[in-house]
């Protein structure tokens, strides 16, 4: 399976995340969907998918929090037959991340919940300050995109 | 149901050198109720419990032992004990390495039956 990451800062600690939890999937995005690192995508299409599904989830899910007085759901569990989905999302100095796990048999969600903890705590601690940003503009954000894709995916 | 487990967890935690007493469900390794002392992290004792519980349980298949009935690490500096119960659920009982085993064997035993509810 390959781990691909676009900020190098998230490499270590994606990576021992997913030995610890035995996770099969992971995507570590912004609460806009931008990928910041990804494991066992190959394509860059369900990748792009996956992200923007998962933070329209934690979007609505915020906005159902704050509807009925939470300040926000620590996280997010979606059983299946096969695989579970577990969505989370983390304050780190970069800014709020979201993070999507996708687990199989082999684990539990005791497990990658108990190992989302230590990994939210390392990209806390690894994460640098967030960027400055301009405004986002159409012909910057296909650019970044594109640029991201290519890091992610060698294309 | 949960008032019976509870009071389960009452014995077993009054049993001299035990820690920390849970209900675990066994396939999520998330805690069901618990009763533990403050510096134990229930969560992470729960998740790694089930986990070995899964891998123990394939293991005794692989051999022809059967289902796994008990289950006892011990460690340096304490000792985990587990037990399948009823419905899914596991008890799981964390103690120092001089706890009575066969006592607190005894009281899991009794704690798996008010799973049964």
């Amino acid at each position: 399976m390959t781990t691909t990451v676009v900020e190098q800062w998230t490499a270590e600690p994606l990576s021992r995340y997913v030995a610890q939890a035995s996770a099969r999937i992971v995507v570590v995005m912004t609460p806009a969907g931008q990928v910041l690192a990804q494991h066992g995508f190959m394509r860059a299409v369900d990748l792009m998918g996956v992200a923007a599904l998962g933070a329209a989830i934690m979007a609505s899910s915020g906005a159902l929090a704050d509807l009925v007085g939470e300040r926000t759901f620590g996280a997010l569990y979606h059983a299946g037959q096969r695989h579970g989905v577990h969505l989370a999302g983390c304050r780190t100095p970069r800014g709020p991340l979201v993070v999507l796990t996708v687990f199989g048999k082999e684990t539990s969600i005791g497990l990658v919940e108990f190992f989302f903890g230590e990994f939210a705590g390392a990209l806390s601690a690894a994460a640098p300050e967030a960027p400055v940003r301009g405004p986002i503009l159409a012909e910057n954000f296909e650019a970044e995109l594109g640029a991201s894709l290519a890091t992610l995916f060698g294309r | 149901m949960s008032e019976p487990l509870e009071r389960s967890l009452d014995r077993l935690a009054r049993v001299r050198g035990v820690r920390g007493a849970m209900f675990v469900v066994a396939d999520d390794g998330i805690v069901v109720t618990q009763l533990l002392m403050e510096d134990v992290n229930g969560k992470a004792v729960a998740a790694l419990a089930a986990s070995l519980s899964r891998k123990i349980g394939g293991a005794a298949r692989v051999a022809g032992a059967g289902a796994v009935r008990f289950a006892q690490l011990d460690a340096a500096e304490g000792t985990l004990l587990v037990s399948p119960a009823p419905n899914d659920l596991l008890v799981v009982v964390l103690a120092d390495p001089q706890v009575n085993v066969g006592l607190c064997r005894l009281e899991m035993t009794r704690a798996a039956e008010a799973a049964l509810g």
